[in-house]
Parts: C-alpha cells; structure tokens; sequence
C-alpha cells in the first residue's frame, strides 16, 4: 500500500510540473467544446436558390416568396432562361435551380396540376439532399394552400386529407446541441484519456526511467494502478468541467436521468480506456509511436460510434466495427441519460460491455508489461 | 566464502547474434568487482541478466542465492542498480527521488526520512535537496544515483558505466563512495572504459566478443600478460576483437 501511494505521488507530481500537459487537459477540451457542436449541425441554411420563373404570374410570386420567407433559402439568382439559370451551378453560385414553367398559373387553376422542375448540385450530398427535400416540402405545403383556397372558392370543401403532426420527444425543440454536446463531451475524454495514458509509460521507456523501475522489486499491478489513477482522476474532473460548467451553461443542457448512474458508468468507462491507452504504450517503444497508433484508434472511435452519424444506417459489417467501440456505448449511455433520463434498468446491456472492456484492456495490458524480457 | 554471484555458462542469444557466450565466473561478498570489454562486447547484455532485466537463453546464474530464471523478483530486492542512462526521474526533486526509491524499496517512511538527511549531509547536497534533478550537473546527478542505488543496503550493486562524461575529480569522488560501500558489505560490480578505474577493483575481468578472456586481480593480470599498466593488457586482449564497435 505504500509502494502505492510513493508511485501515486511521483505521477501527480510529475503530471502537474509538466507545462504541456496542463493546458492539454484543461483548455483544450474547453475549447473543443465549444467550438466543435457548431460544427455538427445538420441544419443545413443557407441553401443557394437559382429561381427561373418563366410564368410571371401572382402564382409564382407568391411561391417564391413563400420559399425565401422559409429562412431556409438564399436567392442567388433570378431570370427567366434555363440555360442561364443552369450556369449558377456551375460557376458555384447555386445549390438548387427551381424551374417555375411558363403557364404554371393558368395549368394549376384550370387542370389542377402541374410540375415544376428542381436541379440539386450533389456534390454536397447531405446539403443537396436535405436542400431539395426542403424545397419539395415547402412546395407541397403552398400546393395544399391553392387547393384550400380553390376549394374554398368552389364551395365544396368536402375533400378529406390527412395531415401528419410531428412531436419530438426528448429534444422538443429539436435542437441538435441537445444531440451533439453530450456525445462531443463523451468522445473528449476518450480521446484525452487515451493519449495520455500511452504516451505517459512509452515516455519512461524513451528517457530510461523504466529500467530503473523494473529493476526495482515493485509489484507492476501497483505501478500499473499508480498510472492510471492520476488520469482517472483527470477524466473525472475533465468530464464534470464539461457537463456542469459548458454544457449547463453554455447551452442549457442538464441530466434528465440520475447523476450517480452517469458517474458510475463513466467510472467504469474511464478505466476501460485507460486500458487501452496502456495497452498501447506497452507495444510501443517511442512516443511517436503510441500517439500514431492511439491516433489510428481515435479516429475510428471519433467516425464510427454513432456520434455524427446513425450506426443504424451503416452495412452490417461496419456495424460490428461500431460496436467494438467502447465510445459507442458511452455516447449512447450519455444521451439516454442526459437528453432521455433512463434508468438503470434500460442501461443493463451497456454497463455489462462496458465492464467487459475495462477487464479486457486491463488484463492485457498487464500481461503485456514485462518488468524481465 | 560463499560466492554472491555465480554464472555458470550464461548465454544471451538474439536471433543469430550471441551477445554473451557462454560466460562463468563468481564474485565474492565485499568484492568490488571490475567488468571490462570494448563497446559490443557483451557486458551490458550479460549485467542485465544478472539483475534479472533480461532473460538468459541458456546457462545458470544465482544472485545472493536466487536463481535468473525463477526469482527475478527476490534478485531485485538485494541488488541495487545504476544504468549507463542516467534513470533517476529527472522532473522530481533530489529528496523526491530518494523517497520514492526509498519507498519502493519498502523502507518506513522515519527510516527514509533519517537516511535522507544523513545521505545529503555526506553528499554535500544540503542546499540541492528541493531541486530538480534535471537542472543538476552531471557529476552530481551520477553520485545521488548512486546513492539512490544503494540507498536499500543491498546485498549487491551493479553499476554501468557509472562515470562516463564525469570529470576526473568526480570520478575520484565517484570512487570514494564506491570504496565506503564495499566497506560496509555492499558488492560492487562495476562495468568501465576507464583503465585507470579498473586499477581498483579487486578483480577485473576482460570480454572480448562476448567471451570472458581474462580474469584475475589487476596485479596478477599486468604480470601474466607482461604489461606495465592495465591499459596495456587491455589493448592486448581487446585488439583481437572481431566485432566492430557499435
């Protein structure tokens, strides 16, 4: 026990007199946090409209104004040649061309029906998608509104329709920091704690302080635990500057479910991932080396654990990837908790991979750490 | 007497390159015990299997009574052990490396604390001991190692190198230290460049390529190899040399 609390000393001794670490731990993750949701935003706005209204008519004008009115949309172009219209794609001025035909009025009040033409630049795609789905719903909505009113005018509004209202839970407000500031948070410190734990013993192997260690008769269970507890620690500490501080504060997000349930899967998390950043750094012999490998592993973490994008909807094969990733289970751990409020009892699955990893990473890692090769 | 040391055929083989061949010998309590050879020759290789860093691939070896393969971890509890590279945490204070080795070594805290005092007092480091030891000279920093290796009272110490880049005053007070330790039991195995060095020690022994081509006390040497100095019969052992220097 006094071996352990001799080593504890040495490692918060040297982490706190370590310029570069203390800025890493502290300011960074701040930072990211409030910089990155901005990024991670599907609310697409701003979408460049080309308008080639070949009509002229009350119609079209009421179209056109009920689309840029949208807020959606920025009208980067107005004529009434296709061909011209068309260029603004090209030339990056446009992201959609509406083409609103000449007759447009006078075929939807006398035949009840008519078609517009929509050009998407897709090399955007998630814009281009998003984008066109927009316009076509703004389009639908004016299309029933003419029909009210036709309806109206003809005085047999015995139409039925069905309308669809949506409700959303959990986000009322659907607002994507809800979404995107708890899983940003989880995968900050994954990626803080994986590259401080490998980096910390290869950087003993480089400058030869390991020798001396294991040349020692110290238990390596100890020194490996000494290691460890310093950055668990950290984490803790990382992880409640950022949900307590930046994400009630800043945005305005506090826990629906039980804070204590939160802690004790990220307690459990944590050692799962400092595993992994030991594991690591006993493969590696140089610095460089644990932080390319434990870059490879970030990256995959950061792209596949359903953070930006829905695991759901990847093939079969790059769901198992996902599931292999221990940020996969914090992040949805932390939205049901903080966005849903789920208890423990929803959270079972979760907690059970979970500790399955910390054992894992853990066992292999000490098996790995010979103090006699 | 009973041998401290005793290798019996000690080998270390990587891949096709045997670093250390077959080599035996026995060092004896209170012995400071001169371990000689040209870069590459194998004495880092073989030091390391005595302190139970590294497995050996063939051979037998017992330190204070241990066995290299089976009780590493009873081998490190007696010996103590200062690397070619400098190893004392250079982040932390002269008084925090002591307590930290100190307490790995199982030592009660009064003990350390009482030790410490004592150990600075005869290094003259009073005044150093809440610097780092990064922002020490390299001759300080080579004694409190040392000082540090032996700070457990260890059965044995085994030293590599300890003055390489030291100055020849320091390297004198190097010696001196190393003179006290013996005097109070401690064996010294000691690994060196310097011939001047090897005039110390009780017994010194030659590598050449891996092989241990001479051993005897440094008076017994000069006279069988018909040399006026130790460099003299270092030169004509270590010429034969095939390996390169590394």
């Amino acid at each position: 026990m006094r071996t352990l609390i001799v080593l504890l000393q040495k490692e918060f001794r040297q982490i706190f007199r370590n310029k570069a670490i203390l800025p890493l731990i502290f300011v960074m993750p701040t930072v990211q946090l409030l910089i990155l949701p901005l990024a991670a935003d599907y609310e697409i706005k701003n979408i460049k409209l080309a308008v080639i209204d070949q009509d002229h008519s009350p119609y079209s004008a009421k179209l056109i104004s009920k689309i840029t009115g949208s807020g959606y949309f920025q009208l980067t172009h107005f004529g009434n040649s296709y061909p011209q219209g068309f260029k603004t794609i090209e030339t990056e001025k446009a992201d959609l061309v509406l083409n609103i035909p000449l007759g447009f009025e006078k075929n939807l009040i006398r035949e009840q029906q008519n078609s517009l033409f929509i050009a998407i630049n897709a090399i955007n795609g998630v814009k281009a998608g998003l984008g066109g789905s927009y316009l076509a719903k703004i389009i639908q909505e004016f299309n029933m509104e003419i029909n009210l009113d036709w309806t109206r005018v003809i005085q047999n509004g015995t139409e039925q329709k069905i309308e669809t209202l949506n409700s959303a839970w959990y986000n009322p407000g659907m607002n994507y920091n809800f979404f995107m500031v708890p899983g940003i948070l989880a995968a900050l410190v994954t990626m803080m704690g994986t590259y401080m734990t490998s980096v910390n013993i290869v950087k003993e192997k480089e400058v030869g302080t390991i020798e001396q260690i294991n040349v020692t008769p110290v238990n390596k269970m100890y020194f490996i635990l000494a290691k460890l507890i310093p950055f668990w620690v950290i984490g803790m500490f990382v992880f409640s500057v950022g949900l307590g501080i930046i994400a009630n504060l800043v945005y305005g997000i506090s826990s629906q479910g039980s804070l204590f349930l939160l802690y004790l899967f990220l307690g459990i998390y944590l050692v799962a991932i400092l595993g992994l950043g030991l594991l690591v750094s006993t493969y590696s012999e140089t610095q460089q080396q644990a932080m390319s490998i434990t870059f490879f592993f970030v990256m995959i973490f950061m792209l596949m654990s359903g953070l930006f994008t829905p695991i759901d909807s990847m093939p079969s094969w790059a769901r198992a990837i996902s599931y292999l990733s221990p940020l996969t289970y914090f992040i949805e751990v932390m939205r049901m908790i903080v966005l849903k409020g789920s208890g423990f009892d929803d959270l079972q699955y979760q907690f059970f991979v979970i500790l399955l990893f910390a054992v894992l990473m853990n066992t292999w890692a000490i098996l790995n750490y010979r103090k006699t090769n | 007497m009973e041998a401290v040391i005793k290798a019996e055929k000690l080998s270390k083989r990587f891949g096709d390159f045997i670093a250390t061949n077959a080599v035996s010998f026995e060092v004896y309590p209170g012995e400071i015990f001169g371990f000689l050879g040209a870069n590459g020759a194998g004495k880092t290789t073989a030091m390391r299997m005595l302190c139970g860093l590294s497995r050996p691939s063939s051979g037998s070896a017992s330190i204070a009574g241990f066995d290299v393969y089976t009780q590493t971890e009873q081998i490190k509890k007696h010996i103590g052990y200062m690397s070619q590279k400098f190893s004392l945490y250079e982040d932390l204070t002269v008084v925090e490396n002591i307590r930290l080795f100190g307490g790995i070594y199982g030592l009660s805290k009064e003990d350390v604390r009482v030790k410490t005092q004592g150990l600075l007092e005869h290094l003259k480091m009073e005044d150093q001991k809440n610097k780092l030891v990064g922002a020490l000279p390299l001759g300080w920093k080579q004694k409190l190692a040392f000082s540090v290796a032996v700070f457990h009272k260890p059965r044995i110490v085994f030293l590599d190198e300890p003055t390489g880049g030291v100055d020849p005053i320091t390297r004198r007070q190097f010696w001196d230290l190393i003179y006290e330790a013996s005097q109070q039991g401690i064996t010294v195995f000691v690994t060196t460049h310097y011939m001047d060095e090897a005039e110390y020690c009780n017994r010194v022994s030659i590598m050449v390529d891996g092989v241990i081509e001479a051993l005897d006390t440094p008076a017994k040497l000069k006279s069988q190899y018909d040399a006026v100095s130790m460099e003299d019969v270092f030169f004509k052992l270590a010429r034969k040399a095939k390996r390169g220097a590394d």
